[in-house]
């Protein structure tokens, strides 16, 4: 069959976007682009998939593809490559993305290139581009085996319409429960009306300088009025003021949104690893020798107490 | 039981990273164990002093001088260390090949390793080797607690807190969160000069995936640094979010 396969990242019937931006992408690169989809009902999923350049839509109904496990999904694309032979498959670089990429790289023996940024694919060759040191430098992976297979960061690739055939594709279920070695005993989804640090647009990030609290809460009002996501320096976690899940840097998330708003941030180079690929940064510290200026588009020498109130004030006119 | 500790040398995350002869540069870098296998030590050493595991060891897989991220493991309070040379141009199928066989060889009941290295980022290697093993591994994990022949650990995924339960023998990648790391005390770093370093070869192993070129990014031109009056610092950005950015407001 050869081709172009992008493992559909969803969850209850719900499209991670880097699905679409990797659908996207891939039609760069003149193969046939296949949307890979393992779940239960999720052959409906078709027309969104086909609305981004699927040519095709791999459908494996089964209740055992209900909720994402290793073993099953391992087993079930693992057949599939061999049978069909693709001459690439792209991953999200996500929990599941890496988990079932990492797996099915070393059950089929192949070469796999995570969290990339840029991917050059050809007939039986693959050149990917990622970030290493957390963005600090960058590195170019030649894969020589086949088929070619990497893991994309989310928010890298533009997403475009390229309306695709979309043929659902129904494929046997070659997973059995014998696959199944983890139990998942439940998923509890983060109770946030923010996005994810790692797919936001705007990411708004408080530091030592927010003090506590009450600092914080500025951070937060400020993110949520531009419905952004919120994150913090190892300073704020390490304190407590926020999830370890919301640290952004080198030890945490890499982020790359449109907009990064570095609050009472002095920007050690774990930090800036995190976030300096942002389009727009802007920062504000008292301190007007910090490091974090340095990578900053505008930025205010003044305490973020006294900025943050009249900016939420002239931003909601 | 016995826990085996995999751990890598990596560089200090607070490193600037540098090229030389198109290559990254480690003139003058502090080396240290990736702070997600220190955890991992950690976690480890906290099993065996629940009562749980009668020995920790601790494998590296690396240059000559990783023995010294083996030495602070062991300084923490791991038992033994294996040290696996291998070539640095090594990928991930061909460490995990390398780790796998030691693994095999010394058959613990749980294998830690952090979930990604601080350096190359790849978070394929824990997950490789419970493949070769044939063993069910959970990734991300932020809490870890054994019973009953299964381990069970919160693992932070996308979007929310997971909670897997897997049969032993296991793989289980930790993230930072796991816990605290001790600081090695004086004495330990006393005993730990005593304590067995194996240094092993590494089997050859050709690798899938091979590096053909570093860069560094594009360094970010300086943009504008403003002082003044707060008010008149929140406008100027007010007007850099709406009109540069252009990033929509929710009223």
């Amino acid at each position: 069959m050869a081709g172009t396969w992008i493992f559909v990242e969803q969850r209850d019937g719900n499209i991670r976007k880097v699905t679409f931006e990797m659908l996207s992408e891939a039609q760069k690169w003149g193969d046939e682009v296949s949307a890979v989809v393992f779940g239960k009902g999720v052959a409906g999923l078709a027309p969104e998939l086909a609305q981004y350049g699927a040519a095709k839509v791999l459908v494996a109904e089964d209740d055992i593809f209900a909720e994402y496990n290793t073993g099953a999904y391992v087993a079930q694309l693992a057949a599939m490559i061999e049978e069909s032979s693709p001459n690439a498959v792209l991953f999200a670089h996500t929990f599941n993305g890496r988990d079932l990429a990492a797996r099915i790289a070393q059950k089929l023996e192949l070469g796999l290139a995570t969290d990339c940024l840029e991917a050059d694919i050809s007939a039986g060759k693959g050149v990917f581009t990622r970030s290493i040191y957390a963005g600090k430098a960058l590195a170019k992976v030649e894969i020589a085996s086949a088929p070619v297979m990497g893991t994309i960061r989310a928010g890298v690739w533009e997403v475009t319409e390229n309306a695709g055939a979309g043929e659902v594709v129904n494929v046997d279920v070659k997973a059995t429960a014998a696959d199944v070695y983890q139990n998942v005993k439940e998923f509890i989804p983060t109770v946030s009306a923010r996005p994810e640090l790692t797919e936001a647009d705007v990411v708004v990030s408080g530091g030592r300088g927010c003090k506590g609290p009450e600092g914080i809460a500025l951070v937060e009002e400020l993110a949520d009025l531009m419905g952004g996501a919120v994150g913090g320096s190892r300073a704020s976690i390490d304190s407590g003021w926020l999830g370890h899940e919301l640290q952004v840097g080198q030890t945490g998330k890499v982020v790359n949104p449109t907009l990064y708003i570095a609050a009472g941030i002095s920007g050690a180079i774990q930090h800036l690893a995190g976030m300096s690929s942002s389009k727009f940064v802007v920062s504000i510290n008292t301190d007007e020798e910090a490091p974090i200026f340095s990578v900053t588009d505008l930025g205010a020498v003044g305490d973020l107490f006294k900025i943050i109130p009249t900016l939420i004030e002239e931003l909601k006119k | 039981m016995k826990v085996l500790v995999c751990v890598k040398q990596t560089f200090d995350t607070e490193a600037k990273i540098d090229l030389k002869d198109g290559k990254i540069s480690d003139a003058g870098i502090n080396m240290i164990i990736n702070p997600y296998d220190e955890v991992a030590v950690e976690e480890a050493l906290q099993v065996k002093e629940k009562g749980l595991a009668k020995e920790v060891v601790v494998v590296s897989a690396g240059s000559d001088k990783a023995v010294e991220a083996i030495r602070t493991a062991l300084a923490m309070g791991a038992d033994r260390g294996i040290l696996v040379k291998q070539d640095a141009d090594a990928d991930e199928f061909a460490r995990a090949k390398v780790l796998a066989k030691i693994i095999s060889d010394e058959a613990p009941n749980i294998v830690l390793a952090g979930h990604v290295a601080a350096d190359d980022g790849s978070s394929q290697v824990p997950t490789r080797v419970a493949e070769i093993l044939g063993w069910p591994h959970i990734n991300v994990a932020t809490t870890l607690e054994i019973a009953d022949g299964k381990a069970t650990c919160n693992c932070e995924a996308d979007g929310g807190n997971q909670i897997t339960e897997v049969a032993l023998p296991a793989m289980i990648s930790t993230q930072v969160s796991l816990n605290e790391p001790r600081y090695p005390s004086m004495k330990g770093i006393m005993q730990a000069k005593k304590k067995p370093v194996d240094t092993v070869e590494a089997e050859a192993v050709e690798s899938k995936a091979k590096i053909i070129e570093f860069a560094l990014p594009e360094a970010k031109a300086a943009g504008k640094k403003l002082e003044g009056e707060p008010e008149e610092l929140a406008l100027a950005i007010a007007d850099f979010i709406k009109n540069e950015a252009k990033v929509e407001i929710k009223k």
